[in-house]
């Protein structure tokens, strides 16, 4: 009878083929993330059948949550300097050299422009614990301050932007490419009139032409074809 | 597999040649594959796929101080929207009968394919069809594409399209909001307008709700 000839040494896997699989998938993730913004609530939207996408840059967003608490963001750093820069000379605020780094920093924030530099000295997760807003009444519509101010700021920067680029370039550019762009992200279950006050407040400013964030879903008359 | 098994050495003479002990030169690979792994969870964790869309929608200019109203627009359609519930009218509002016709009264409707959607179909009807003619010339490459943009735009502004007027009451929300402007998109509505709800029609609309 044949003597089974048992290996001496340790059985052992070879682990090549996992690891190959395992960094292909890393690099696929690492490629396709688009990293979840820090915002500092989260904000379930409706959908729609709209494919058009959120613009990066020269973004000016208004976001809804549920309880119709208000927050504020827009797109790009020097933008954002420019309105912070603004807003501090308007308003006599004082915001040391941190507080402001932080602000150019966060995506968006929502509170009164008293509690500004309190809202900044805390963290991003300390800040999804408060329960503060923007105020948008009729009173102390400080909303449409930072509306205006951003949409100048905006304005500012999507030109400076415009000429750089059309001095690099022969082609001739798009204007409205660079011109800023107004979002408004509201939760599917906040009510009406409560996004209806910030709509108001974009229409006071003769800014007529808004974009409602939502998730994709399907047309049904495309699925027919 | 990278691996070189020792020899035995065997029929080696005495005193021959020293060579260096031949080591295994397998790599192992454990702590390599658990950083792999590390890494691939976190991007699965962090990374969110579905981009968000935007919707666009114009809202009318708030009207000067001294503007005239507005002319009435035939072939109109109002939206009265409430808490999950949908109304509607055609044509203009009448709180009380008069030019020998009848009091407005409002009629209900649901949200999705066969309530405001087939509504919508009806209704618009005449843009749809241009729609599919225009469709149609652009897949036999009788028109180009910009063209076939412009004259969808023209098919919408046409005196026979659909106007929309979408009113919401305080106990609406936004989902119930975007879910009807999606379905008057997906309808090809050309002129939406959301606008402020009359004192009369939300009467009117509070009684239907009691009903």
């Amino acid at each position: 009878m044949a003597k089974l000839n048992m290996p001496k040494s340790a059985p052992s896997i070879d682990m090549t083929p996992m690891v190959d699989l395992a960094f292909l998938l890393v690099t696929f993730f690492m490629l396709a993330a688009n990293f979840k913004s820090d915002d500092p609530v989260q904000v379930s939207t409706p959908s729609s059948i709209s494919d058009k996408e959120v613009p990066q840059k020269h973004m000016i967003m208004v976001t809804v949550d549920p309880d119709g608490r208000i927050f504020f963001g827009a797109t790009g750093e020097e933008t954002k300097k420019q309105i912070i820069a603004t807003m501090i000379e308007k308003r006599g605020l004082k915001l040391n050299k941190k507080q402001v780094e932080e602000f150019v920093k966060i995506s968006s924030f929502g509170c009164d422009i008293a509690q500004l530099p309190a809202y900044l000295d805390h963290t991003s997760i300390e800040r999804q614990q408060l329960k503060w807003t923007i105020p948008a009444d009729s009173t102390n519509n400080q909303l449409r301050e930072w509306i205006n101010v951003a949409h100048q700021a905006a304005l500012n920067t999507g030109k400076k932007e415009y000429e750089d680029e059309s001095s690099k370039t022969k082609d001739k550019l798009e204007v409205n490419d660079y011109k800023p762009i107004f979002v408004l992200k509201v939760d599917g279950k906040a009510q009406y009139a409560k996004a209806k006050r910030v709509i108001e407040t974009f229409r006071d400013l003769n800014i007529n032409n808004l974009h409602f964030v939502t998730s994709l879903e399907e047309n049904p008359y495309k699925k027919q074809e | 597999m990278a691996e070189i098994i020792e020899s035995g050495g065997g029929g080696h003479k005495k005193g021959g040649k020293k060579r260096p002990k031949k080591g295994s030169t397998r790599v192992d690979m454990t702590p390599m594959v658990d950083l792999a792994f590390l890494l691939l969870t976190f991007f699965v964790m962090t990374s969110t796929f579905s981009k968000p869309k935007v919707m666009s929608l114009v809202y009318p200019a708030k009207p000067e101080p001294n503007e005239k109203p507005a002319e009435p627009i035939n072939n109109a359609i109002t939206f009265l929207l409430t808490e999950d519930k949908i109304f509607y009218y055609e044509g203009e509002f009448r709180a009380t009968p008069g030019d020998g016709k009848p009091a407005t009264k409002l009629s209900e409707t649901t949200f999705g394919a066969q309530g405001v959607r087939k509504l919508l179909a009806d209704k618009n009807n005449f843009v749809l069809k241009e729609k599919a003619k225009l469709e149609a010339k652009l897949l036999n490459k009788e028109i180009a594409d910009s063209t076939y943009t412009r004259m969808l735009i023209d098919a919408k502004k046409n005196r026979a399209s659909l106007k929309v007027l979408v009113k919401t009451d305080v106990k609406a929300s936004c989902k119930n909001f975007i879910d009807l402007i999606d379905e008057l998109k997906i309808n090809d509505i050309g002129v939406i307008a959301p606008v402020d709800m009359m004192a009369s029609e939300e009467k009117l609309l509070n009684a239907e709700i009691e009903k």
